[in-house]
């Protein structure tokens, strides 16, 4: 279709247009990403070989001093007067091999195999009592081998800076260049290098208590961490990818691999629902709330806002009290029919999952008027004032106006919405937690998402850390493709001047 | 004809405003439930009426003096001591990594910045049970009265760590504050003699007060409104607990049946001042949100 055909369409057809054209574009997209992945790899390689072909010939072209600083780090810095840098240097290696002697080497050696030594027990001093002697203890061997092998990455970062420092001043020493003082290289780090400064701390943060503690539950993974194998009690080994063929072998009739697809399926409806009712009510709303000669905007959207505005975990523990037999809205509804109302709202598996989906919109529309208000004004008014004259009443310019027009502009927040609740712990956690429970599953229960079913596994009665942590990498894959949609749907939505 | 007109108008205007009230009853009713029930002073422990027949302070009277079980003002001192120490370490590493990915220009910078969107993808709590086992690793949470300081124990300090140590990753609202500012601002101070580093403290901070502001109050409000995290390495040390956590021990089965009501009380106590803080800085939660969607 030419440009001109496009602008011609209507706005329904155009995003439908757009629609059909992103899966027929999908395949092409697909490959298109792995290629980029593939080049970005290649891209690393080589940068890898020249990083190390450049190592080889500053080594050859150095002195000997800087061939002496390629094992002796710092060397090099200090005969040239560099000497607090080259100290700054040496202390970093003698305290990395002091790290991997006395800690290091005692759990990298054991990595493969994740300990070897069983835990047995022995008769205890007085003869009557059986008391443990611990063996390896596979958890810690995981944490601390992760743990080894980052201090390792950061510490091959410092030498090879090191070596380049050390080359650099022979070389500005063999020039005649003046050799910077200490005190000029930290002025350095408040000009020129100030990126340094201003992202080290965040990124050891981040590098410790996020990418650490992700790259050890994606090991998880690939293990048999299960409620039967816990230490310091028992070890657990290396199985490859047994966890992910547990959570989709449905032939045995494997009640994991049921829990699995089920709680998938109701998941994915329950982001379905949660994410359009919230979305077409909001809209809704905040339509009736915009309209010219309402007045009184300001209550009116503070009214729901409010409901954000507060802890979701008090609203929504509040909600979880008031659906009770007793409850607040079995009182409110016997009180208006004159008769004894006790509803158990949260017992059954349908009636939970509809209050579910009803009680996400009490808490989900205020984001929607929030959000959408802004862009609601900007459609132009004069498309409302045509149709009109052309005999179109509410519904149907909202149909052909106001849906496709949002749709258009907020794609994005749409499936980032999406995404959000596939991953909506509170709201199903703190409302029911997971209930009604059945004996079906595994863990689990009627309401339960994947989410709040890896949350059971692991602080719940069982700690299955392998299975939880094989699920949370494929709620990522999910959410991670559908994000990169949307990034490409921004690209293109700003390329696109579609309704200006 | 235009008379029909404009009655047909004010008739479907009294129809909206009808339709708003009536939502927005319902909307807010819960809430008007929650602090009309705190303070009740019926007996019984779960309201028998929707309406309290006699009202007083009873429930929050209880709730400050009867801490032998559930010490829902250590609670709130928790809280209040860990939300202010992570809300000035994360506005700090928060601001710092945004200016350098907005106003630097240096090596890997676009590298830095996808890194850190695809470990924001993955679900948070993945993470937690991890991280519980690491600060079990390191003894932390076993610590008691840190720096000789009564009540400092390891769990807060953990969560402090936790809660200040990902804030880095949240850099998007804040670069995207700083892209706005003009760079030829950076330029002529630069050739001025000033260095990145008075640029960032003289130029483009004292710019930059409302997105201070935003980062500051959502770092305040974080601790109070989390609940999964704290739920992880509080584990059973009541003592330690978060009011989010301690509030949801309220409705357990053992405490249920006498302690509804000061549930209530505390929820409004916790409550009211997230809710004031939240609908200050509610523009700023939109231009967030919509930032990376409709602008692109």
């Amino acid at each position: 279709m030419k440009y001109i055909d496009y602008m011609q369409l209507n706005p329904f057809q155009k995003f439908g247009y757009n629609f059909v054209n992103f899966f027929k574009k999908l395949p092409s997209n697909i490959a298109r990403f792995f290629k980029m992945v593939g080049k970005a790899i290649v891209a690393f390689i080589v940068g890898i070989g020249r990083g190390f072909a450049n190592y080889g010939k500053r080594f050859v072209k150095g002195d000997v001093f800087v061939k002496l600083s390629y094992i002796i780090m710092g060397v090099s810095n200090m005969v040239r007067g560099q000497i607090i840098k080259g100290l700054i240097f040496l202390c970093s290696e003698v305290a990395y091999i002091c790290f991997m002697l006395f800690f290091g080497v005692e759990f990298i050696s054991k990595f493969g195999t994740l300990g070897t030594v069983e835990t047995t027990e022995q008769l205890s001093a007085d003869g009557f009592t059986y008391v443990p002697v611990y063996g390896d203890n596979s958890m810690l061997i995981l944490l601390y081998s992760v743990l080894v092998i980052v201090v390792t990455i950061i510490f091959f970062a410092v030498y090879i800076a090191s070596t380049k420092s050390a080359y650099k001043v022979c070389m500005d020493k063999r020039e005649g260049k003046a050799i910077l003082k200490f005190k000029d290289e930290i002025k350095q780090f408040f000009d020129d290098k100030f990126h340094i400064t201003l992202m080290t701390i965040p990124c050891l943060l981040i590098g410790c208590f996020t990418v650490l503690p992700l790259i050890f539950m994606i090991l998880i993974a690939f293990t048999n961490y299960d409620n039967a194998h816990q230490p310091p009690g028992n070890l657990f080994h290396w199985v490859g990818l047994n966890n992910f063929a547990d959570l989709v072998n449905v032939t045995k009739g494997a009640v994991k691999a049921k829990t699995f697809a089920n709680l998938a399926g109701w998941t994915i409806i329950w982001a379905i629902f949660a994410t359009f009712s919230n979305y077409i009510a909001g809209m809704i709303v905040a339509l009736m709330i915009n309209k010219k000669g309402i007045k009184l905007k300001a209550l009116w959207r503070t009214l729901f806002v409010v409901v954000i505005a507060v802890p979701q975990f008090v609203s929504l523990l509040l909600m979880s009290q008031m659906l009770q037999e007793n409850g607040a809205i079995n009182q409110f509804l016997s009180l208006i029919t004159g008769q004894n109302i006790a509803f158990k709202f949260l017992d059954s598996a349908l009636s939970a999952r509809i209050t579910v989906i009803i009680v996400n919109i009490w808490i989900g529309i205020p984001y929607t008027i929030l959000i959408t208000s802004g862009i609601l004004m900007n459609i132009p008014a004069d498309l409302y004032e045509s149709a009109t004259i052309d005999g179109a009443g509410p519904v149907k310019s909202f149909m052909k106006i106001t849906l496709p027009y949002m749709l258009f502009v907020t794609t994005p927040y749409l499936i980032t919405s999406f995404i959000g609740n596939i991953n909506n712990f509170n709201v199903i956690y703190l409302l029911t937690n997971g209930g009604p429970t059945t004996e079906e599953y595994y863990n689990a229960g009627h309401t339960d998402i994947l989410v709040t079913w890896l949350f059971k596994l692991t602080m719940g009665q069982t700690h299955d850390y392998n299975l939880a942590a094989a699920i949370g990498i494929l709620v990522f894959i999910v959410c991670a493709t559908l994000s990169l949609i949307t990034f490409n749907l921004t690209k293109s939505a700003k390329d696109e001047e579609a309704f200006s | 004809m235009i008379k029909s007109y404009k009655l047909r108008r004010s008739l479907v205007n009294a129809i909206i405003y009808v339709i708003l009230a009536v939502l927005g009853i319902i909307w807010v009713s819960p809430l008007a439930y929650l602090v009309i029930q705190s303070f009740s002073n019926d007996p019984g422990a779960v309201p028998q009426t929707l309406m309290p027949e006699t009202y007083g302070f009873n429930n929050y009277i209880k709730l400050f003096t009867e801490t032998e079980s559930l010490n829902f003002p250590r609670w709130y001192i928790n809280t209040f001591v860990i939300a202010c120490f992570s809300c000035v370490i994360s506005t700090i590493s928060v601001l710092m990594v945004a200016y350098a990915f907005s106003r630097l220009r240096f090596k890997s910078r676009k590298k830095f910045i996808n890194i850190g969107m695809i470990l924001g993808m993955f679900p948070g709590f993945m993470t937690m049970i991890a991280i519980y086992y690491l600060l079990k690793a390191m003894n932390i949470l076993t610590l008691e009265g840190i720096f000789g300081i009564p009540g400092f124990d390891g769990p807060i300090l953990a969560l402090i760590i936790c809660y200040s140590s990902g804030a880095g990753l949240g850099f998007q609202i804040s670069k995207g504050f700083f892209d706005t500012i003009p760079r030829a601002l950076d330029e002529a101070a630069t050739i001025d003699g000033a260095t990145k580093n008075q640029i960032f403290w003289k130029i483009i901070l004292p710019m930059s007060k409302p997105i201070v502001v935003y980062t500051v109050l959502t770092a305040f409000i974080g601790p109070w409104t989390d609940f999964i995290l704290a739920k992880i390495i509080a584990g059973d040390k009541v003592n330690n607990y978060t009011v989010a956590i301690g509030l949801q021990k309220m409705l357990d089965n053992d405490h249920l049946n006498g302690w509804f009501k000061r549930f209530l009380a505390g929820s409004v106590l916790v409550a009211v001042p997230v809710t004031l803080l939240f609908l200050k800085m509610q523009n700023y939660y939109v231009e967030g949100v919509t930032a990376g969607g409709v602008k692109g």
